[in-house]
């Protein structure tokens, strides 16, 4: 399975991406929604995408909005990792097209239990 | 880092004392992931925080670790599978076996609340009234589950993000249990080593507890469990639970991905006999009483990526 981790922050980039290998994943980076619009478009196949909320160049809801726009890109899982926690974020984020929602911070169980709760670990995962 | 056997002995002995739940050589991990916090807290080391407490603690500083080493870790749908499985194979199997008006539910060992809440959640568009006791031996926790309110961390702990915004309010940097669901619960004080609350109970969810008990306290809270039960009614254990070498007196059955645990006594009194067969290889069958056909088993995950978004009422209005 593989995993883009879309983040302006290299640091969390790197959180979220190493929870993620440790978990099974091979992960790809983008530092905001376009750069990641472009590696999909450059045919990028991810399984899995865990999108931040605020950062420049494009948010992370509008890259939600287009990547659900865009039919090839269906099957792909869309996780809001943010720190915008209001319901009503909530609300818009899963109304847009988002399959889960983590709250930062977080612990790396947390970021376990949404894949579980979407189905996505794989089988052969350094489980906690 | 490894623990002294000493420091071992101790807080067995003190947790054995106080709340009959029985450390086994071999939970030492326990011991460290559970004191070494608190020992931390006090700038000490584990090993010579307890070797102070044997020198002599006051009371509140024993009641400290006992309440350490008796409180679980608690996630939301935790395991996922019995909670998956819990509207669509586990309900019917229950109406067919009797439930027909209302389904009881007893949360054993409930913690903070996590687990009767997602019981509710889970069964939040069940067809008929569900009612859940929950009972824990601490009322510490017993308070906080009954207040329902819980941190951005705890709701990050398994929780679908369409069920928090669905069940959850927010109070300043927490959220709350929508009081819908708090008084849909009956909290309660309650030692398993006691006899069960009022029942019959359709469903007991006895899960991750049992390893805290030696083998002969496993057999005793099983055998009250089984006869809190109404028959046809299930067990449900932790996942990497069975009584298979613990208690005789129950059969496995898989429902939707779930293991439960079915008592064989026959009913003491007369009711129509449960529909559900043992185990079976290849998925549970349609009870006798019910349409043939309920969606199949698709996924274990309750809550599985769907194919389209999550349907919410309020659309989106750009972005911020």
């Amino acid at each position: 399975m593989r995993a883009l981790v879309v983040d302006d922050s290299r640091t969390m980039r790197r959180i979220v991406g190493s929870t993620l290998q440790d978990l099974g994943f091979e992960t790809e980076e983008a530092e905001n929604g376009a750069a990641a619009l472009a590696l999909l478009e450059d045919g990028l196949q991810v399984d899995l995408a865990c999108i931040d909320w605020n950062m420049p160049v494009m948010d992370g809801l509008e890259l939600v909005t287009r990547v659900r726009a865009t039919k090839e890109w269906r099957a792909i899982t869309l996780m809001m990792v943010t720190t915008e926690s209001e319901q009503e974020k909530i609300v818009r984020a899963l109304a847009a097209g988002a399959h889960e929602y983590l709250l930062k911070p977080f612990a790396p169980d947390a970021l376990r239990d949404k894949l579980d709760l979407l189905g996505m670990l794989p089988a052969q995962g350094g489980a906690a | 880092m490894s623990i002294a056997p000493e420091t071992f002995a101790f807080v067995a002995d003190l947790v054995g004392r106080r709340s009959a739940i029985r450390l086994e050589p071999g939970k030492e991990y326990l011991v460290e992931s559970r004191l070494g916090p608190i020992a931390r807290e006090r700038q000490l080391g584990l090993d010579e925080y307890v070797r102070r407490l044997r020198a002599g603690a006051p009371e509140d500083e024993l009641a400290v670790v006992v309440e350490a080493m008796t409180t679980n870790e608690t996630s939301w749908f935790r395991d996922v599978a019995p909670f998956a499985a819990l509207s669509s194979h586990i309900l019917p199997l229950l109406r067919a076996a009797g439930a027909t008006d209302r389904v009881r539910v007893w949360s054993a060992a409930c913690s903070t609340g996590q687990e009767p809440y997602s019981i509710l959640m889970a069964l939040a568009d069940a067809p008929l009234p569900v009612e859940v006791v929950a009972t824990d031996l601490n009322e510490q926790v017993l308070a906080r589950a009954r207040e329902g309110q819980y941190s951005q961390l705890e709701v990050n702990r398994g929780l679908p993000a369409a069920v928090l915004v669905r069940h959850f309010e927010r109070v300043g940097a927490h959220w709350r249990v929508r009081a819908d669901l708090r008084n849909r619960v009956q909290f309660r004080r309650h030692n398993l080593m006691d006899a069960p609350p009022p029942g019959p109970f359709d469903l007991v969810f006895l899960r991750n507890v049992l390893i805290y008990f030696d083998l002969p306290t496993k057999r005793a809270v099983l055998d009250r469990v089984a006869r809190a039960l109404r028959p046809g009614g299930f067990v449900v254990l932790g996942a990497a639970e069975t009584t298979l070498g613990v208690h005789d007196g129950f059969e496995r059955v898989e429902a939707g991905g779930a293991v439960l645990h079915r008592p064989l006594r026959e009913p003491r009194v007369a009711a129509a006999a449960p529909t559900a067969v043992p185990v079976p290889a290849g998925g549970v069958p349609a009870p006798r009483g019910l349409p043939p056909a309920w969606p199949p088993p698709t996924s274990t995950r309750p809550f599985a990526a769907p194919t389209r978004p999550v349907p919410v009422q309020t659309q989106p209005r750009g972005v911020s």
